[in-house]
């Protein structure tokens, strides 16, 4: 069994996510890169800031 | 008053067929609608994308939904429905867990629930640019 580390699975769900988000809520191929990058970004900093939020919690 | 057809989208002036075709032929093979209307880089990176999800969410342990008993299980059966021929080739083959024993096998369910989310997202956009609703 596969079993990543909870930050690869996150990592491995933006990627995906991110690439089909970016080809079907643009039009040309650079818009589609951007937004792809940006969903990406997106997921893994919001994670990374509730993370650091939930650890500050729970001190 | 009458209304005229709509004649400029490039895609819908040359339109003839079974317009659904790419609609369904997408959400049964991940990437293939917009390999139907030749979009191979757009299609090869969504098959990639959602086959690669599918599989890491099977290798995880995650759950494939098969009957819905209440409402959490029903719409996971949605979601997982969503995979198409993914989803009745695992169900056949009997891949997937029957019941979640780890959390890294909970992601894995959802994994394979959100790939068949994002094959429907695919397959409408398919069919947005068979229609001509998307520019191609």
């Amino acid at each position: 069994m596969f079993t990543p580390s909870h930050f690869t699975a996150l990592s491995l769900f933006a990627l995906f996510a991110s690439v089909v988000f970016g080809i079907t809520m643009r039009e040309t191929p650079a818009r589609m890169a951007r937004y792809a990058a940006y969903c990406f970004v997106l997921f893994v900093g919001s994670a990374v800031l509730l993370s650091w939020a939930m650890y500050f919690i729970a001190r | 008053m009458a209304t005229t057809p709509n004649t400029s989208i490039p895609a819908a002036k040359g339109a003839q067929g079974f317009v659904y075709l790419p609609l369904i032929v997408g959400w049964l093979v991940p990437g293939a609608g917009h390999l139907l209307l030749g979009k191979w880089v757009r299609g090869l990176l969504l098959a990639a994308s959602i086959l690669g999800m599918f599989a890491i969410g099977l290798a995880m342990g995650g759950k494939v939904y098969a009957h819905a008993g209440d409402i959490l299980d029903m719409l996971g059966l949605v979601g997982d429905l969503g995979n198409g021929v993914l989803y009745f080739a695992s169900r056949t083959l009997g891949l997937g867990a029957d019941s979640i024993q780890v959390t890294t096998a909970d992601y894995g369910t959802r994994f394979i629930v959100v790939a068949g989310l994002l094959n429907v997202i695919a397959a409408v956009d398919a069919h947005n640019l068979r229609t001509g609703r998307k520019p191609l």
